[in-house]
């Protein structure tokens, strides 16, 4: 069996310092594997327990230095790392990188079983590159998995939404979006650390791939950003220092009571 | 100039009537619009009178359950025939699943969880939502027709004078013979929904700044008979539950008092409060952004103010 998991290095938003023009302060803000991506690896590398004979991909598209996070899936148990890295990428939106990531998939997993992505990436939060993927390599698409199982020769997926929780039969091919389950992404061991220094991580071009130019990136976009701005926010509000804790909370339950 | 907008009517949804009413504001400057819905088994009492010019509705028990394939193969059927310059959806579970669906089959640019929607002097849809990381504000033009979009409920409320129509109802049959699907559905359970956050009238929020001190944030929510909220990072950190995220990838909420405690106001949670009435700051940095959304702020640590207020209280 052949699953293909695909993932992004996001910037660690978590713990976020500013300046003082509110923005934010860049210096140190280092890059982090998509925080759902490693219930998507889990996934895989659970089935890959349970099924034994599972070859794992997991594919990346981003610069040369986004390689770390295919070496840290590779000493979590994956097999293989393909990185899609080229300038031509540069730019894409969800629609160009579900292409993209739909094309590599085919050019070289075409016998592929299930790809698994996250939901969503916790910078950009569009949830729209699993489903897109899904349309383009025309396959079926469930979102908002918590959970896969495979029993008596079968998968069955457990699905989440705002209202309902939802038991499904899945057969391969599939595109399943992973949402956090009810369990802890494994931490790789010193012999996984090892075996990923030790895998060579394949790197792919445009070309490699057999794209033309005007398919991916920028130019194979759909959508552009036609214009970017710093939200200006001023909502002339009271701003009082905690000088006197008495009279701050004074403060705080004479406004609570005002607002209320 | 000719303009048409077709909406995804969602069932039980309030984000349906929420874009008929926007879409009747970006109209109407056009002399020939057109507000159309698709209502996919969504029930047929949606009333004569509607904020739509034309709902297309199907009712089909094979369409008794959501299904992407389904759903997004009727839908993009009637768009192939109708043609809308804009195409508008909720950015509800099914939303999500649905919109990159029918962008993609139709190859045409989608812009997800929108804040504002405007039609520019081009007469282009367009879509502004937070990116990178909640950092800056984009705005989205689509290349091609149909420009696509998804909306949060409560997100976009508009004060345009709108109008009830008397709707024409245009019956489709679906052509879904031919699909084949791999993903059937076994089981459904409906979900104990608690009034959620996304209702309540006032709510305490704790962020990174009183990750170890929830209780405190509990117990204040508790004297104000409100819902406790939390940022990201709080989650991430395995402190709270997803489900009272407030923010960009969590919930969005709309309540008379918005109390947050040791939140710095990245703009993936400040998107989330942009309904709520008043706030109340308390955060230790000055320059947290919180306080250019407050309505009234304390910079402070809040380990020292919350067990006083929460005794005055």
């Amino acid at each position: 069996m052949k699953i293909v998991v695909c993932v992004k290095q996001i910037p660690d938003t978590t713990d976020i310092k500013w300046t003082e023009n509110h923005t934010i302060n860049r210096e140190g803000v280092e890059s982090v594997l998509n925080p759902l991506d490693f219930y998507a690896l889990e996934t895989a590398l659970q089935l890959k327990d349970k099924l034994r004979d599972v070859e794992i991909s997991v594919v990346t598209m981003g610069p040369l230095q986004a390689e770390f996070i295919l070496k840290r899936a590779i000493a979590m148990g994956c097999d293989r790392g393909l990185l899609l890295s080229d300038r031509k990428f540069a730019g894409a939106d969800t629609f160009a990188t579900a292409k993209t990531l739909a094309k590599v998939i085919t050019e070289k997993i075409p016998d592929f079983d299930m790809v698994l992505c996250g939901q969503f990436a916790a910078d950009g939060d569009t949830a729209q590159t699993g489903p897109s993927l899904a349309k383009q390599l025309g396959v079926s698409l469930l979102t908002y998995v918590k959970a896969v199982d495979f029993q008596d020769s079968k998968f069955s997926a457990t699905r989440e939404t705002e209202t309902n929780i939802e038991k499904y039969e899945v057969l391969t091919p599939v595109v399943l979006c992973i949402t956090q389950g009810d369990y802890e992404p494994r931490r790789p061991l010193i012999d996984g650390f090892i075996r990923a220094k030790n895998t060579n991580i394949e790197r792919l071009s445009c070309s490699d791939i057999k794209m033309c130019d005007d398919e991916v990136g920028l130019k194979g976009s759909p959508t552009y950003v036609s214009r970017a701005f710093t939200p200006n926010i001023e909502h002339a509000g009271e701003i009082c220092i905690n000088e006197d804790t008495e009279d701050t909370v004074r403060k705080l339950v004479s406004k609570i009571k005002e607002y209320v | 100039m000719s303009k048409k907008i077709l909406i995804y009517i969602e069932k039980q949804n309030s984000v349906s009537e929420e874009l008929a009413k926007k879409a009747q504001e970006l109209l109407q400057n056009f002399d020939d619009a057109e507000i159309a819905g698709i209502a996919i088994n969504a029930g047929l009492d949606l009333g004569s009178k509607t904020y739509f010019d034309k709902i297309y509705y199907v009712n089909d028990s094979r369409l008794e359950n959501y299904s992407g394939e389904y759903y997004s193969k009727i839908s993009i059927d009637l768009i192939t025939e109708i043609n809308p310059d804009i195409v508008l959806i909720g950015a509800t579970s099914l939303g999500r699943d649905l919109a990159p669906q029918i962008a993609s089959a139709l190859q045409t640019g989608l812009t997800a969880d929108c804040t504002a929607l405007d039609i520019n002097e081009d007469g282009k849809l367009a879509a502004t939502r937070p990116t990178f990381g909640g950092k800056l504000m984009a705005t989205i033009l689509s290349k091609n027709n149909p420009q696509m979009a998804t909306v949060r409920p409560h997100v976009i409320v508009t004060d345009f004078d709108v109008q009830l129509k008397d709707t024409e109802y245009i019956e489709i049959k679906p052509q879904i013979d031919d699909i084949k699907t791999h993903v059937k559905l076994l089981e459904t359970i409906k979900k104990e929904i608690s009034a959620g956050i996304e209702d309540a009238e006032i709510i305490v929020a704790g962020g990174h700044g009183v990750k170890d001190n929830l209780d405190l944030v509990y117990q204040l929510a508790e004297k104000l008979n409100g819902k406790v909220g939390v940022s990201r990072a709080v989650v991430d950190l395995g402190l709270a539950e997803a489900s009272i995220q407030i923010g960009q990838t969590g919930k969005t909420v709309s309540p008379k008092l918005y109390i947050a405690i040791g939140i710095s106001g990245a703009m993936q949670h400040t998107v989330g409060i942009m309904g709520a009435k008043k706030i109340i700051a308390i955060n230790k940095d000055k320059d947290a952004p919180i306080f250019k959304l407050a309505d009234f702020g304390i910079v402070g640590d809040a380990l020292e103010i919350l067990p006083q207020l929460i005794k005055s209280l």
